[in-house]
């Protein structure tokens, strides 16, 4: 009983944060272009910031 | 302008598009947004469709001084670009005109983000239901799987208390989309699917606290935020689905806000916002323009294209006195215009009214879904009715056992198969069309498309490429061709771009002049060269080949060359129609364009019945003749004189070199060279069909299971839940089979 009175509230709260993170996603506006994020990962301009120019 | 020296470096580095000709008309002075020190923009871009196409034109756009973000949308074309400083827009557009990208100003404000207010709201709330549905789920197992009374009752208790914690908030969160069109429905005296699917919730809601306050046994909060996930995920499909219509068509608004240039009083030159263009104001045009409203020439002579106006596929020449009408492209030599119409009262703007409405008469079609709520709704309020009736009165049960059982007939007969049915198999046959380079703009045009008895074509540009092509490029010494080139890259005339089309990139020539409606003249090498109609290359007339287009080029004393061209078919053009003579949907062509190249292009396709000369109004009066006598028509055209009759038609399809209206009336816009797309489109638009058909046929056999057992009393809350959602999976799996490949023959 001690275990369910304490793994319920665990499941509700890591299914809260989930569904939170969704919220914030949406929010945040990240999924109005799937198509250029597909491609985006592509580049390597995050190589010359960092400086590496390999 | 920025001309492209070398076309193979220029537009999509992954080739997936052509570079686009750099056609001006935008001037984006008017669209700047000022916040502080900081400018805005926003451009549609065309023609980026690859990773490389995003650093190419980010990367380009950052080295413009002051430039602070740049970002391009790659799933819509829109550019955002943030600037601090004296950066003039138009060296913007110059930017990314050089890297082989067409780019148009844009206005934000005509496509708010705030319309997709409806969708998002879906999303979340879908969200919250799949949360409260996985949630509680786990605690119903648990109640379920107890069958011999382990599980103490204080337990249970406990259990359906924490189900109601969770289910309450989330089904009255969840289910808004929901009450609030069903309080509508009521409102103005009618009833639609929501109001049993609101009913059902609440009445599942209210009966379950009830019985979980009361020690009981039976608890439907699992059923009701289930039956609020499975229908949320159909809306939402179906949203997304429709959504896509919307955002083309304000696109084409947004896009229609084009420039012009206005000469002042004192001979300067003004950039203007067309829709302020006034009746008397003077217009420059540049080659490449478009016209924005109708007027007369009042100084200047040109040759024009009206293939996308009128469909004639030869350039036209204008001078001094004669009219433009609005939407046909200057072609050679600047020209000075008097407007005689404001844009309202122009070509463009009447086609935009028949757009209109077209939509109005397309609204009218009843989807096969509509029709299935509407007899579904009387039915399940009558047999939740008689449940309770019978259970109180006839077998004098109680109010709880009565009230419980047509509760139950609610739950399972709710129509979570049946709002999947349809717009599951639409989104999965788009998703196909879309990898065969088809995109299609609303689910139910492939429900109409299945139904077509009849296909209208347009030649130029739909039957055909709509661009000349050279035909004797074997017979022609190569250094004669190259020297003609160097010439041709600097025009916009038909042939010209013909020319280059084989040639490729290369050199430019020296003191070039253009003559309209005789040809152009320039040096290469030294040499002077010439090309041009006959006499203006000076050959025999006799000489003159009479049916395909046919130019001359001399080089220096040599004696001159001739060339051929001639607009070619759409690759399987002539396959096409014939695949959809087998199926008995008979093709005809209706065409703006001279009758002698429409017999020709449809007796090579094998089509009997073809009108030529039409002006757009003699295009829908044929139209609504075949549709009288009983036809349903698909529409299949490219040009502005064919977009009120794409508008009109019950389903259309435009190829994407179209003009942007017509693109945005059409139903189906198809990608390629080749015709085959329209066939392929039909083709899963059938097997759509008959998917959708299949599932209603598996909803209906359900409920007429499933609902029996329940007016029995034999439904509890563990076969109510697994019904559910094994129909909907079963739904769902049949309109997955549509995206495998293969069997049909396309």
């Amino acid at each position: 009983m001690i275990n369910m009175l304490l793994l319920i509230p665990v499941a509700l709260l890591l299914g809260g944060l989930g569904i939170g993170a969704f919220m914030w996603t949406l929010h945040s506006n990240q999924y109005d272009d799937l198509d250029g994020a597909a491609h985006r990962i592509l580049l390597d301009d995050d190589l010359e910031e960092m400086g590496d120019d390999r | 302008m920025v001309e492209l020296n070398n076309i193979d470096d220029a537009g999509c580095p992954s080739n997936l598009a052509p570079p686009e000709k750099s056609v001006s008309g935008a001037n984006p002075d008017a669209f700047v947004r000022h916040k502080g020190g900081l400018s805005e923009l926003d451009l549609a871009v065309y023609g980026a469709k690859c990773s490389g196409c995003i650093a190419k034109i980010e990367g380009g756009i950052k080295t413009l001084p002051g430039v602070e973000t740049v970002r391009l949308n790659l799933s819509t074309g829109k550019l955002y670009i943030a600037w601090r400083g004296g950066l003039s827009p138009q060296e913007i557009t110059e930017k990314i005109s050089s890297l082989g990208y067409r780019s148009v100003p844009y206005d934000p404000s005509a496509a708010e983000k705030e319309n997709d207010a409806y969708g998002r709201k879906l999303i979340r709330s879908l969200a919250v239901a799949g949360f409260a549905t996985a949630n509680i789920m786990l605690l119903s197992v648990a109640v379920w799987a107890s069958t011999n009374g382990e599980m103490g009752q204080a337990t249970r208790d406990f259990m359906h208390l924490v189900s109601a914690i969770i289910a309450i908030p989330a089904a009255l969160y969840a289910g808004q989309v929901f009450f609030s069109s069903a309080w509508r429905a009521l409102k103005a005296g009618g009833a639609n699917m929501d109001v049993p699917i609101s009913l059902a919730v609440l009445l599942a809601l209210g009966f379950s606290l009830f019985e979980a306050l009361h020690h009981g046994t039976e608890a439907y909060f699992d059923a009701a935020v289930m039956l609020l996930f499975f229908l949320l995920i159909g809306r939402w499909l179906d949203h997304k689905l429709r959504n896509k219509a919307r955002t083309a068509a304000r696109d084409l608004l947004a896009l229609q806000a084009v420039t012009a240039n206005r000469i002042e009083a004192d001979g300067s030159i003004h950039s203007m916002v067309t829709k302020d263009i006034k009746v008397g104001d003077k217009l420059l045009l540049s080659p490449g323009d478009r016209v924005p409203v109708n007027g007369e020439i009042f100084e200047g002579i040109s040759e024009m294209d009206t293939a996308l106006v009128t469909g004639e596929s030869a350039p036209i020449l204008r001078q001094v006195g004669d009219t433009l009408e609005a939407g046909i492209v200057n072609l050679s030599k600047p020209l000075k215009m008097v407007a005689m119409a404001t844009v309202d009262e122009s070509l463009i703007a009447e086609l935009a009214r028949m757009v209109e409405a077209g939509q109005q008469v397309k609204s009218r079609y009843v989807r096969i879904a509509d029709k299935a709520a509407q007899a579904y709704v009387p039915i399940v309020h009558t047999l939740s009715l008689l449940t309770f009736l019978g259970w109180f009165f006839v077998a004098e049960a109680g109010m709880r056992v009565s009230l419980m059982n047509a509760i139950a007939v609610l739950i399972i007969t709710c129509p979570c198969a049946l709002g999947l049915a349809t717009p599951a198999v639409q989104i999965v046959a788009t998703g196909r069309l879309f990898k065969d380079g088809i995109l299609v703009k609303t689910g139910d045009a492939l429900e109409r498309l299945s139904h077509i008895t009849k296909i209208i074509f347009d030649k130029t540009g739909t039957l055909t490429l709509g661009k000349l092509k050279l035909q004797n490029k074997a017979d022609i010494p190569q250094d004669i061709l190259q020297k003609a080139a160097c010439l041709a890259r600097t025009s916009h005339h038909p042939i010209a771009r013909a020319i280059v089309e084989e040639m490729g990139g290369g050199p430019v020539s020296k003191e070039t002049t253009e003559i309209p409606g005789a040809g152009m003249q320039g040096f290469v090498e030294g040499e002077l060269v010439k090309i041009g109609h006959a006499d203006f290359v000076a050959v025999d007339k006799a000489d003159t080949a009479n049916d395909k287009v046919s130019t001359w080029v001399k080089i220096g004393d040599q004696p001159p060359v001739a060339l051929f061209f001639e607009d070619t078919l759409r690759q399987e053009a002539g396959a096409t129609i014939e695949k959809f003579k087998q199926h008995h949907i008979k093709s005809l062509i209706l065409s703006g364009d001279r009758p002698a190249p429409v017999q020709k292009i449809a007796q090579k396709v094998g089509i009997s019945e073809f009108y030529a000369q039409l002006t757009p109004q003699e295009k829908i009066d044929l139209l609504e003749q075949a549709r009288a006598a009983g036809d349903k028509i698909a529409m299949v055209g490219d040009g502005l004189n064919d977009t009120p009759v794409l508008a009109l038609a019950d389903v259309s399809l435009s190829p994407g070199s179209a003009a942007d209206a017509a693109q945005s009336a059409a139903d189906f816009v198809f990608q390629g060279n080749s015709l085959k797309p329209v066939w392929t489109a039909w083709q899963i638009s059938r097997k759509a069909q008959s998917h959708i058909k299949q599932n209603f046929m598996f909803a209906a056999l359900y409920n007429v299971i499933a609902a029996p057992m329940a007016m029995a009393g034999m439904v509890t809350p563990l076969i109510a839940a697994l019904a559910m959602s094994g129909s909907s999976l079963i739904v769902t799996l049949n309109a997955l089979r549509l995206s495998q490949r293969g069997k049909e023959e396309l």
